[in-house]
């Protein structure tokens, strides 16, 4: 996929919750670009802080004193002016949230108001952001609506949520994050709460859609299947930092990080040949406790590759090739022997 | 009711739970003077499994494959057909004929946050089966069982005392786990026991169940929406869409050749971890039609790529197609894709 000029810079993001029991810090020391057109998938498990990131940069985190933002979060709008999303009071964070940027959740019961017409909601995002008459904004929807293949689209925006089975409500939810013509499209595990046979359907309907808008998307999810499927570029995040980062051939490829060869290794494969009852090669243990991290790597504990100087400080992401990164103090040695 | 002779792919010995042509039917609306409607979560369903053998169940949310593991361990009341469990009508006994039953089968749940209870310690969660069905042990008996199958689902005795909320989401299955083990059963159900975990948790999981019907023996009905999961894990395999068996097979002639066209769609519709490969997807469309309104005939030829206008006369029968491997098709002119290979239609 051709991918054009940089909408979003994000360097050097923290996120921090204040807790009972001290600072909590969900997101390390993220840095990323995100050109237009591209979609980087953002993988990792509950607690990775893959959601927080992105709920960052919507800034939709809770505000100060609960949590603390550090870094910058650079996007460039539609008229070329680069601002830190970071850095804007609320009034111009909304002009851009679901204007210009816009997210989709896991959950579409839980994501859409129960108790009005789904033309009504992706009608109000459009009336929010632009001064159209509510006609206007109802007949967008039903063109909206028709674009993400819902069937009868002018009948159906007198629907409410619950006439409407899961995949229906998420293609709601993505007519209604399209409103705006945004220039990225942050998607939560859009696809987690569907069946696959409907997750087949919303994948496909995305790519569609990003190649008719040329919009960027950052797809947030834990399912490897669906990152090969959609992105272009990969993040893997592991207790709240980037581990490895790359194109997407690469990194699932030709993984250079434990832990992200551990994840790929440890899903089963549907080809009759890797069938049998053999054992799955699992991670052991589970996520450290993010009050009380390992002073080094953090995956360490978890580690079949672990050496003493691994638990002594925390490796830096290095360019391990052209826009291959990763954070792992002996990925050339692991990379010789296994080559 | 019944459109089929026998019981659908019968397993070499003598089966442990024998289903023949169950229905969970539920009245749906009505009201005083209304009709109410049937909801057939379950309609005539029939298979067979062994002792000690694994049968996955896959299908799609609302397809009835939670409902009938329920309807199985009669947790609800059957609207008809017969489940036997080495060899007695489970339909036939009530609660109190079904208690010296219960230790034998037991259930696992998908959520491990909403299975255990808060305020229960592991020792009281994992024990409790025993206080209900093995009165007769003091404590300390109790706890040697505890310690015993905690140990089976690898967890140690000095996490007894601790409460659910302490543990990591696939530390709480373990402890859903060895409460289903505690009373040696010889038959589970396990419903979707490994969707909420993460990834890398997952394959912990599985590994156990793995090394639990090992050293167990024990039989399983292993329900999951995730093909390669239950892939992995089963001998055999019933695919389930609205209420119905639509193929059942041992798994590697299911992996080999789907015979049914759904069971075709929805391996191509499973997301393969590999960036290279670029498959041909077979993308359904709409959803799984209303099971309070199924179409006539195959409840799956509206969406069905190889429709024709006969699947609408009748609904197909459930017939065996070679040694073990059965399907609910009209249609034998069809070469189906396997998964990560490509659908091809052959016309004979």
């Amino acid at each position: 996929m051709s991918t054009g000029d940089i909408v979003l810079e994000v360097e050097n993001l923290s996120v921090t919750f204040a807790t009972e029991s001290g600072p909590l810090q969900a997101v390390r020391d993220v840095s990323f670009t995100l050109r237009a057109g591209e979609t980087l998938a953002l993988v990792g498990e509950s607690g990775s802080g893959k959601s927080v990131t992105s709920l960052a940069i919507m800034r939709l985190t809770p505000p100060a004193p609960l949590v603390t933002l550090a870094g910058s979060v650079l996007f460039t709008g539609a008229d070329g002016e680069r601002r830190d999303l970071l850095a804007l009071d609320l009034d111009g964070m909304r002009a851009v949230r679901g204007n210009e940027i816009s997210m989709i959740f896991q959950e579409p019961m839980t994501s859409l108001n129960p108790v009005h017409r789904i033309g009504d909601q992706i009608a109000e995002a459009i009336t929010f952001h632009e001064r159209v008459s509510n006609r206007v904004a109802l007949a967008r929807a039903a063109e909206l609506l028709d674009k993400v293949g819902i069937p009868d689209a002018r009948r159906r925006l007198s629907a409410y949520p619950h006439h409407l089975s899961g995949g229906m409500r998420q293609r709601v939810m993505i007519a209604m994050a399209l409103a705006c013509n945004p220039r990225v499209l942050i998607a939560d595990e859009p696809t987690t709460a569907l069946d696959v046979t409907v997750q087949a359907q919303i994948l496909e309907l995305m790519k569609e859609l990003q190649q008719a808008t040329g919009m960027a998307v950052i797809f947030v999810t834990h399912n490897l299947g669906v990152v090969a499927e959609v992105a272009d570029r990969v993040m893997v995040m592991y207790a709240g930092a980037i581990v490895e980062k790359g194109g997407v051939v690469p990194v699932m490829t030709r993984p250079l990080m434990p832990y992200t060869q551990g994840l790929l290794h440890s899903v089963p494969r549907l080809d009759p040949e890797s069938l049998g009852r053999d054992t799955l090669e699992a991670i052991p243990g589970s996520v450290p406790d993010p009050l009380s991290l390992p002073p080094g790597c953090s995956f360490a504990p978890r580690c079949r590759h672990v050496r003493p100087a691994c638990e002594a400080a925390v490796p830096a992401l290095e360019a391990a090739d052209d826009d291959h990164d990763v954070r792992c103090r002996r990925w050339r040695k692991l990379a010789e022997a296994g080559a | 009711m019944s459109d089929q002779m026998a019981p659908a792919a019968t397993a070499p010995e003598i089966p442990l739970v024998e289903v023949r042509e169950l229905r969970q039917w539920f009245p749906v609306g009505g009201g005083l003077l209304r009709k109410h409607d049937m909801l057939r979560a379950v309609d005539d369903v029939s298979f067979t499994i062994a002792k000690g053998e694994v049968l996955g169940l896959v299908g799609e949310s609302g397809s009835g494959k939670s409902t009938l593991g329920r309807a199985i361990l009669r947790m609800t009341q059957p609207t008809g057909g017969q489940i036997l469990f080495d060899g007695r009508d489970l339909t036939k006994l009530g609660r109190r004929a079904l208690r010296p039953l219960r230790p034998r089968m037991q259930f696992i749940f998908q959520d491990p946050f909403a299975s255990l209870n808060p305020r229960m310690t592991v020792r009281q969660i994992v024990g409790a089966p025993l206080v209900i069905q093995r009165p007769e042990l003091n404590a300390a008996a109790r706890d040697a069982r505890i310690a015993e199958v905690l140990g089976t689902v690898g967890l140690s005795m000095q996490y007894a005392g601790r409460y659910p909320h302490e543990f990591s989401g696939g530390q709480r299955q373990r402890i859903g786990i060895a409460r289903a083990l505690i009373l040696e059963p010889g038959f589970l159900v396990a419903d979707e026991p490994v969707s909420a975990l993460d990834v890398s948790i997952q394959a912990q999981i599985v590994n156990l169940l793995i090394e639990v019907r090992r050293k167990l023996g024990v039989a399983m009905l292993f329900i999951s929406h995730d093909l390669a999961v239950v892939g992995h894990l089963c001998d055999r395999v019933a695919v389930m869409y609205l209420g119905r068996i639509v193929e059942i097979a041992p798994t590697r002639a299911l992996f080999r050749q789907p015979r049914h066209p759904y069971t075709e769609a929805l391996f191509s519709a499973v997301p393969v971890p590999d960036p290279t490969v670029r498959r041909d997807r077979i993308i359904l469309r709409g959803d799984v039609p209303s099971p309070l309104k199924p179409p006539s005939g195959c409840a799956f030829r509206g969406r069905c790529r190889y429709a024709l206008p006969e699947c609408a006369a009748a609904i197909p029968l459930l017939r065996q197609v070679e040694g073990g491997h059965w399907k609910r098709c009209i249609r034998d002119d069809l070469v189906l894709g396997r998964p990560g290979k490509r659908g091809a239609v052959e016309e004979m």
